[in-house]
C-alpha cells in the first residue's frame, strides 16, 4: 500500500542497492530466482517506512533515559524507519555542531534514520534566534523550541520568517505559558476533583491562533505539534481553508485517552498538552477520519522511573510512544473507527515525509528503500517492562492491541524481521 | 462489625455507612477525652508516624493527642528535619519508614495525591492529614461530627462553604461528606476561587453571600490565604471582606440558630470578624475539641477495631 501513488495492490517490492527498483505484481519474480533475499509478506501490509516526526531521544544529557541508539532501536521495534528528534536535549540540538552530533550518533547506531529538528532560539531560551541556517545546511529538517514555547510573538515572527527562506517548517508546541501556568492536568472536572492545578484548553487555542496569525503574516510554513483541543483543530482547519501553509499532528494518547486516566494520580498519564475531555478526543478522531489532521506522531518522551514515581506535581510531563503508536492507531482508528489503512499510512509515512521534505515516505521507484511491513490483525498485549526503549513510562501497559510491525527495512538493510530487531 | 477500609485517603472514597460508622465510633472517644485519665490501651505496642511536609499546629497536635490517648508509640517527622531537604524522594522516605516496621502513617503534604502515592507504596494503613488542594478527610469528619452533635441530623440541611474553594482540601472533603449524608451544599466565593466544574460534585455555586446567608443552617467559612492576593485571585483583603467577609451585619440576616464553622487558623477581620468568631453561633472550638475524638476513632478503626461502641472500651 502506498498512498503517494494511490496504490493498494497485491505484488512485490524489489529493492536494489538501497533503493526501490520495482513495484507491482511479479516485480520480484526474476530476481528471486537469481538468489535475492525474499521476504514473504502474504497477508501483511507492505508500506513505505513509517516516520515518527516528534520524538525525544534525550541524548546528549539524559542518556540514562534514552540514547540515540536505544531510541532508534525502539523506533525500529515499533515499525518506524525514521524519526524526527526534538532539540530539547542538554545541550540542545542547535546550529551545525548540534545537528552533526545527532546525525553522527544515528549513523553509528545504524538503526532508524534520525532527522534532527534544530533549536529556533539560542539555548531554547526564547531570546535570540539560533543559527537556524547552518543547522539546516547540516541536515536539520525543521525548527522548533518544542517544550519551551516561544512566548515572544515578535521573536516567533522572526523565526517563522527566517526559516521560510530556507524552505523548512517551524514546529510549534503551541501553548500560552502564563495561562498554562503551573498546571499539571487538563482544567475541568478532573482537576477540580483531584485538587490539581488545571491547564485550560484556551492556553493551547490562544497560542495556535497566534501562531496561525504569524504564519499568515510571514507566509511561512507552520506545523502545530500534538494538537489536543477541538477549538485548535477548528483554527487549523480554517487556516488550511485560507490556503495558509499550516499542518498539524496528533498523538495516539490524545486520540485514545481522556483526563479520566489521571483519576488515580497516575503520573504515566501526565503529559503536555494534558489529556483532554471526551469532546476533544472525539473531535480529534473525527478530524483524523476526515483527513483534516496531517500526521500521527508519538511525542515519545522517555523518563526514568525515579522521576515518574513521585508526587503528581513533581513528576515530569510525557510518555514513551514509539512502540505503541502503530498498534494504538491501528486498533483505535482503523479497527474501531473504520479508518482505511491507506489513510493511516498517509498519516504515519507519506505526510510526515512531505512536511519534513524527506525523499522517503513512498514506494516509488528510485526512492530510498525504507519499508515497513505490518500485520494489521496481530493481537498483542503491551507490557511496559518489555519495551525496547530505555524508559518504560507508558499508561498503556496491559492494553490489548490489534496490529503490529513485523519487518523493517531502512536504506535496503533488513533491521527487523518477524518482529525481532536484528541489529 | 469490622471496618473494611485499609487507608483513609478522602471522603470521596467512603460510603455513607463508612462515614456513619466513624461518627458513631467517635462518641466513645469523646467520652474518653472527658475522663480525668484520658488514656486507653487500644493501640498499645503500635507505632504511628506523623509525617508532616507542611507546617501544621492544630492538625498535628490533634493527631498527636489522639495517638497518645490510644497509647500508641508515636513519632513526629517534620519536613524541615526530614531527609527530603537532602533530596530524598517521597518514595524513599516511605520505604525507610516501612523498613522500621511502622504500623500506621499519618501524612500531610503540599502535593495533591501524595497520600495516595504513599498508600500505594506502603503496606501499613495511611491516613491523609491533608494533601494539597485535594482532601483533608479527618477535618471533614470532625466537621460532620460537630454538626451531628449540634444539630443531630443531616438530611435537608443547607450548608454554605464560603471562601477559597479552588485551593481548599477542607472544602472538597466537606462537599463529599455533607452530600453523602443528605445535606445540600452551596459553595460561595469570588469567581476566581471557585474551581471549574465544581457543580459535577453535586453542589450549587453562589457569588453573593448576602443572597445565600438567610438560607443556611450551616455556615462554614474558609481561611483566605494572603498569598492568593499576589496571584491575582482578588484585588485586596479589604475588598474580600466587603464582598464575602462574615460580620455581625451579615449574621443579622442569617437564621437565628445558624451554626458558624471555620477550620482555622482564623484571619480575624478578613473572612470572619471577631464578634462572629467568638459569638453565640460559633462552634469553632467545638470543632477542635471533637477533632481529637474523631481522629481517635479513625486510628482505632484502621488498626482493625470494631465499629460498635461496646468493644471500643
Amino acid at each position: 500500500m502506498d498512498p503517494s501513488q494511490d496504490m493498494d495492490a497485491v505484488g512485490d517490492v524489489l529493492v536494489e542497492d538501497g533503493t526501490i527498483a520495482a513495484v507491482g505484481a511479479g516485480a520480484g519474480a526474476a530476481k528471486a530466482a537469481s538468489g535475492a533475499t525474499a521476504i514473504e509478506a502474504r497477508g501483511l501490509v507492505v508500506s513505505p517506512g513509517l516516520i515518527d516526526m516528534h520524538v525525544h531521544l534525550r541524548e546528549p544529557g539524559r542518556e540514562d533515559e534514552e540514547t540515540i541508539e536505544s531510541g532508534t532501536r525502539a523506533a525500529v521495534a515499533g515499525g518506524f524507519t525514521a524519526v524526527a528528534s526534538m532539540p530539547n536535549t542538554n545541550p540542545p540540538t542547535e546550529g551545525e555542531e548540534g545537528v552533526k552530533f545527532v546525525l553522527a550518533k544515528a549513523c553509528d547506531a545504524g538503526l532508524a534514520r534520525v532527522h534532527p529538528v534544530t533549536a529556533a532560539t539560542q539555548g531554547l531560551k526564547g531570546e535570540m534566534l539560533a543559527e537556524i541556517g547552518s543547522a539546516i545546511r547540516a541536515g536539520a529538517v525543521a525548527v522548533s523550541d518544542d517544550g519551551r514555547p516561544v512566548a515572544n510573538s515578535d521573536l516567533m515572527r522572526r523565526a517563522l520568517e527566517y526559516t521560510s527562506m530556507l524552505g523548512k517548517p517551524v514546529i510549534s508546541h503551541s501553548e500560552d505559558p502564563a495561562l498554562a501556568g503551573r498546571g499539571v492536568v487538563n482544567e475541568g472536572k478532573v482537576s477540580t476533583l483531584l485538587g490539581l492545578r488545571g491547564i485550560p484548553n484556551e492556553s493551547e487555542d490562544i497560542a495556535v491562533a497566534r501562531d496561525i496569525s504569524l504564519a499568515r503574516l510571514t507566509s511561512a510554513r507552520l506545523h502545530i505539534a500534538h494538537i489536543s483541543t477541538a477549538r485548535s483543530l477548528e483554527l487549523v482547519i480554517e487556516a488550511k481553508r485560507l490556503g495558509l501553509k499550516v499542518t498539524c499532528e496528533a498523538t495516539p494518547h490524545h486520540f485514545t485517552l481522556t483526563d479520566e486516566a489521571v483519576r488515580n494520580y497516575d503520573t504515566n498519564a501526565k503529559m503536555k498538552p494534558p489529556l483532554r475531555a471526551e469532546q476533544d478526543v472525539s473531535a480529534l478522531r473525527h478530524a483524523l477520519a476526515a483527513g483534516l489532521i496531517d500526521a500521527i506522531a508519538s511525542d515519545h518522551a522517555p523518563h526514568s522511573i525515579e522521576e515518574k514515581d513521585q508526587e503528581f506535581d513533581a513528576a515530569p510531563f510525557g510518555i514513551v510512544g514509539l512502540e505503541t503508536s502503530l498498534g494504538l492507531a491501528l486498533t483505535e482508528l482503523c479497527h474501531k473507527g473504520g479508518l482505511a489503512l491507506l489513510d493511516l499510512i498517509r498519516l504515519m509515512s507519506t505526510n510526515p515525509a512531505r512536511i519534513l521534505g524527506l525523499p522517503s515516505g513512498t514506494l516509488k521507484v528510485g526512492a530510498p528503500a525504507d519499508i515497513t511491513v505490518f500485520d494489521p490483525e496481530c493481537e498483542w498485549t503491551v507490557d511496559a517492562a518489555k519495551l525496547v526503549s530505555k524508559s518504560h513510562n507508558t499508561p498503556f501497559s496491559g492494553w490489548q492491541l490489534r496490529g503490529k510491525a513485523v519487518t523493517v527495512i531502512v536504506n535496503g538493510r533488513l533491521l527487523m524481521r518477524d518482529g525481532e530487531v536484528l541489529a | 462489625m469490622k471496618f473494611e477500609r485499609s487507608d483513609l485517603l478522602g471522603l470521596e472514597d467512603l460510603a455513607r455507612e463508612d462515614i456513619e460508622a466513624i461518627l458513631q465510633t467517635a462518641d466513645t472517644f469523646v467520652e474518653i477525652s472527658e475522663r480525668p485519665i484520658k488514656k486507653v490501651p487500644v493501640l498499645r505496642g503500635l507505632t504511628v508516624v506523623n509525617l508532616f511536609f507542611e507546617p501544621s499546629t492544630r492538625t498535628r497536635t490533634s493527631f498527636e493527642l489522639a495517638e497518645k490517648r490510644l497509647s500508641a508509640d508515636m513519632v513526629n517527622i517534620a519536613a524541615s528535619t526530614s531527609a527530603t531537604v537532602k533530596g530524598e524522594t517521597l518514595k524513599d522516605t516511605a520505604r525507610n519508614l516501612e523498613a522500621m516496621s511502622i504500623d500506621m502513617l499519618v501524612v500531610r503534604h503540599s502535593a495533591s495525591g501524595a497520600a495516595h502515592f504513599l498508600a500505594g507504596a506502603l503496606a501499613c494503613p495511611v491516613v491523609n492529614a491533608g494533601d494539597g488542594a485535594h482532601e483533608h478527610p479527618t477535618q471533614g469528619l470532625l466537621d460532620l461530627y460537630t454538626v451531628k452533635q449540634k444539630v443531630g441530623r443531616f438530611d435537608g440541611l443547607r450548608v454554605g462553604i464560603v471562601g477559597d474553594i479552588l485551593h481548599s482540601r477542607v472544602a472538597r472533603s466537606n462537599i463529599w461528606g455533607f452530600s453523602k449524608l443528605g445535606a445540600k451544599v452551596t459553595v460561595c466565593g469570588p469567581a476566581t476561587l471557585i474551581p471549574p466544574g465544581v457543580e459535577t460534585m453535586g453542589v450549587a455555586v453562589s457569588h453573593d453571600i448576602d443572597d445565600l446567608i438567610p438560607e443556611l443552617d450551616i455556615l462554614m467559612i474558609l481561611r483566605i490565604q494572603t498569598e492568593r492576593l499576589n496571584q491575582c485571585f482578588f484585588p485586596s483583603l479589604r475588598e474580600y471582606a466587603e464582598l464575602f467577609g462574615i460580620d455581625s451585619r451579615r449574621m443579622a440576616r442569617a437564621k437565628k440558630d445558624v451554626i458558624v464553622m471555620h477550620p482555622g487558623p482564623l484571619n480575624r477581620g478578613v473572612e470572619i470578624t471577631p464578634e462572629v468568631a467568638d459569638g453565640p453561633n460559633s462552634v469553632i472550638l467545638d470543632q477542635v475539641k471533637y477533632g481529637v475524638a474523631v481522629r481517635m476513632a479513625v486510628l482505632y478503626l484502621l488498626s482493625g477495631g470494631e465499629t460498635t461502641r461496646e468493644t471500643a472500651d
